[in-house]
């Protein structure tokens, strides 16, 4: 019975199917309102699990100089890691489906193969867009990936802990403490505009330049799983950054826990939509120097603030 | 570093139209780029032989689908000229309107490409929706949204009523707030003005060498407006500025634009104001005198350049279309070198190409190609070749 529960929390709910289908639904919030932020009509509901059936049943095109097995496997790979990280997540409870010491860290690593994922398929894939678009990726990575981690620590440290799901029992423990995250909040949902590789990070898939990035060459099922793994690691990073700094589901138990949980990542979702739609596309060198000119910094004077707290308040 | 050449086009999501730039890269930094013209090529001036002047004029429209109106404007005034006929002042007028109506909508067009280009998508949006207002004056007055069919030798062919008139200055209120918008955005917006600051110089004197024209030269601190250095039209009648800055970057080239709305909205308001009364045409020839005539005319995109020649029949003998796409290009290897690949598609925006309209030829090379052929050896070529490939065209 335990196991055909677990199973069924891994597969169905709050697991693979769910996410998957709530991806689907977290894009088509991100995309609608996007359209209506441009004064555009928008897709209907719909829309984005039309496109993933779509592209299901296009013709799969692998190039020829490519690394065939490289180039089918990475997109499964990056898929295994977003699916993987969003089980140490708290979803409804305080705690999440499998828990252990420092899995913060673990979790912030599963998020990161996305993107060597998708730069080593571009790198195979042997397009010179897609070359240029991964050395991109890769370049990108090492500007918002330590303001992310910084930020993160911040919670942790204030917790004492590098446990997610200890960081939301403490924080469910102490809302007031939430407040003292606000600016490294808004840190993290700069940095993961960048991790997601949106307006104004879109540098690596930046269409008018360099036609799709890494996943130039791909096309049919390849491409419907990168687009599945950029929309499910959007809805784990919203879940991520809602159960570290938004105290997560607050502990209101199964039902009101878990609207709270979809209504903070819907949240996260609108904002990051909102911060898409009011800025351009930046150059790689600006992102760097922005990322760490002020990023960081702002990260670093967010974890100062930390320590202050937690020397003298905690 | 290693280089690498990058191949831009002929096929490319950053070109709206075929056209070939090889980028030679370091790293992300352009070093070199060769531009390659000629995959548009239509044959129009050769169409032009063989059909009346009327006709002409339906042909010429069709260059262009943004400056429709300037083609066949600048070629009708080189035929009218030849003909010895003054078209009335009222059809002036009316030319004029439609002229700054048209270089709002291209304006519009052109801001939000470049926010496109920069990845500025709300932008985009926002201006072409704005642009929909011109987009349907002129198709309230014309009868068409783009190839308005207005000129023809000897005046306009549509009058524009009271009621026209009322809402035409309507819809140039609105837009004036609009642009009055967009000028906050492009100067204070800070992701948008990092993008387009600093990025594709052409500083004065490479411009004035290359020959750029329009927008592009204006930005670089150039007065050099045919609208007002050899006024056409009814550009005479109204006061008007000329809009230059010191930028000579694509930052300097979005302001001039923009600013040069506002300067469209002040003539549209003066000429409206000011229509006189009388005929919107005068009868002219079908067979137009022997002659030969030059046409200049500021286009939305920088000047245009008619050439016609006729021999006393009702065909013209040689047309010669000189668009301003082709007068800037030689000034986009400049604009790109020392730049980066991320800029290129803003580089050649701000231009505001069209590249359709520039090439008037093809040249082939090697294989004893580059020879001149007539047009008896290029038409058994060109059977030939379809021939080849199963599609028989000699007996059409």
């Amino acid at each position: 019975m335990d196991l055909v529960l677990k199973l069924s929390y891994m597969l169905i709910f709050p697991g693979f199917l769910f996410l998957v289908l709530y991806a689907m639904a977290c894009e088509w919030v991100d995309r609608k309102l996007y359209a209506r932020f441009q004064n555009r009509v928008g897709p209907p509901w719909f829309q984005p699990l039309a496109d993933f059936i779509k592209l299901l049943a296009k013709e799969e095109i692998v190039p020829e100089a490519a690394d065939k097995i490289m180039f089918r496997a990475l997109p499964v790979v990056a898929l295994a890691a977003v699916l993987t990280s969003f089980l140490y997540i708290p979803v409804w409870d305080i705690t999440a489906f499998h828990s252990f010491p420092a899995d913060l860290v673990v979790v912030f690593y599963l998020l990161t193969i996305p993107t060597l994922a998708f730069f080593l398929a571009g790198w195979h894939s042997t397009s010179l867009f897609a070359a240029l678009g991964s050395l991109r990726t890769l370049t990108q990575l090492f500007a918002y990936e330590v303001p992310l981690l910084i930020v993160l620590m911040g919670p942790a440290l204030l917790a004492g802990t590098w446990t997610i799901s200890e960081i939301t029992a403490f924080f469910v423990a102490n809302p007031g403490l939430l407040a003292v995250n606000l600016l490294g909040f808004c840190v993290a949902l700069v940095a993961i505009q960048g991790k997601l590789e949106r307006v104004p990070f879109d540098i690596a898939e930046a269409e008018t330049e360099i036609v799709g990035g890494p996943f130039t060459e791909f096309s049919g099922r390849l491409l419907a799983i990168t687009r599945l793994v950029v929309d499910i690691e959007m809805v784990v990073l919203a879940a991520l950054i809602s159960a570290v700094f938004l105290g997560g589901s607050f502990g209101l138990g199964p039902v009101w826990g878990f609207l709270l949980f979809l209504l903070k990542t819907l949240l996260i979702v609108g904002l990051l939509a909102l911060f898409k739609s009011v800025v351009a596309r930046l150059r790689l060198e600006q992102m760097m120097k922005f990322c760490w000119k002020y990023l960081a910094p702002v990260a670093l004077f967010q974890l100062f603030i930390n320590i202050l707290v937690k020397a003298f308040l905690v | 570093m290693a280089r690498i050449k990058v191949p831009i086009g002929p096929q490319h999501p950053a070109l709206k139209e075929p056209e070939s730039f090889n980028l030679v890269l370091e790293g992300e930094r352009i070093i070199d780029a060769e531009v390659k013209l000629g995959y548009n090529h239509r044959g129009i001036e050769k169409a032009c032989e063989s059909r009346n002047i009327t006709q002409c004029i339906y042909l010429i429209e069709r260059i262009c689908g943004i400056c429709s109106h300037s083609h066949s404007t600048t070629f009708v005034q080189a035929v009218e000229e030849i003909a010895g006929v003054e078209p009335p002042p009222r059809a002036l007028y009316i030319r004029t309107i439609i002229a700054e109506l048209e270089r709002i909508h291209s304006h519009l067009l052109w801001l939000g490409v470049a926010g496109h280009e920069v990845g500025f998508d709300t932008l985009f949006m926002y201006s072409w929706r704005d642009r929909e207002t011109v987009m349907d004056l002129l198709a309230l007055i014309t009868g068409n949204r783009i190839n308005y069919g207005m000129n023809k030798v000897g005046g306009v062919r549509r009058d524009i009523d009271s009621e026209q008139a009322r809402l035409i200055l309507e819809s140039i209120d609105l837009l004036t707030e609009r642009t009055e918008y967009y000028i906050k955005v492009a100067v204070n917006e800070s992701t948008l003005k990092v993008r387009l600051a600093g990025v594709g110089k052409l500083p004065r004197e490479t411009a004035l060498s290359l020959g750029a024209v329009g927008p592009t030269v204006r930005a670089s601190g150039i007065p050099r407006d045919i609208r007002k250095d050899d006024p056409y039209a009814a550009y005479d009648q109204v006061d008007f500025n000329v809009i230059t800055n010191e930028y000579a970057d694509v930052f300097g080239r979005t302001l001039v634009r923009i600013y040069e709305l506002l300067e469209s909205y002040q003539i549209i308001r003066a000429l409206i104001q000011n229509l006189p009364d009388g005929p919107i045409a005068v009868k002219a020839p079908r067979k137009i005198p022997a002659g030969e005539a030059v046409s200049r005319y500021e286009a939305p995109r920088g000047e245009n350049i008619h050439y016609v020649r006729t021999n006393g029949s009702e065909f013209p003998e040689r047309v010669k279309v000189r668009a301003p796409t082709l007068a800037n290009l030689a000034s986009i290897r400049e604009m790109l070198k020392g730049g980066f690949l991320a800029d290129f598609p803003i580089v050649i925006a701000a231009i505001d190409p069209c590249f359709s309209c520039a090439d008037r030829m093809i040249r082939l090379s090697g294989d004893g190609k580059d020879a001149l052929w007539d047009w008896e050896r290029l038409r058994n070529y060109s059977i030939d070749w379809y021939k080849l490939r199963g599609i028989d065209f000699s007996n059409r």
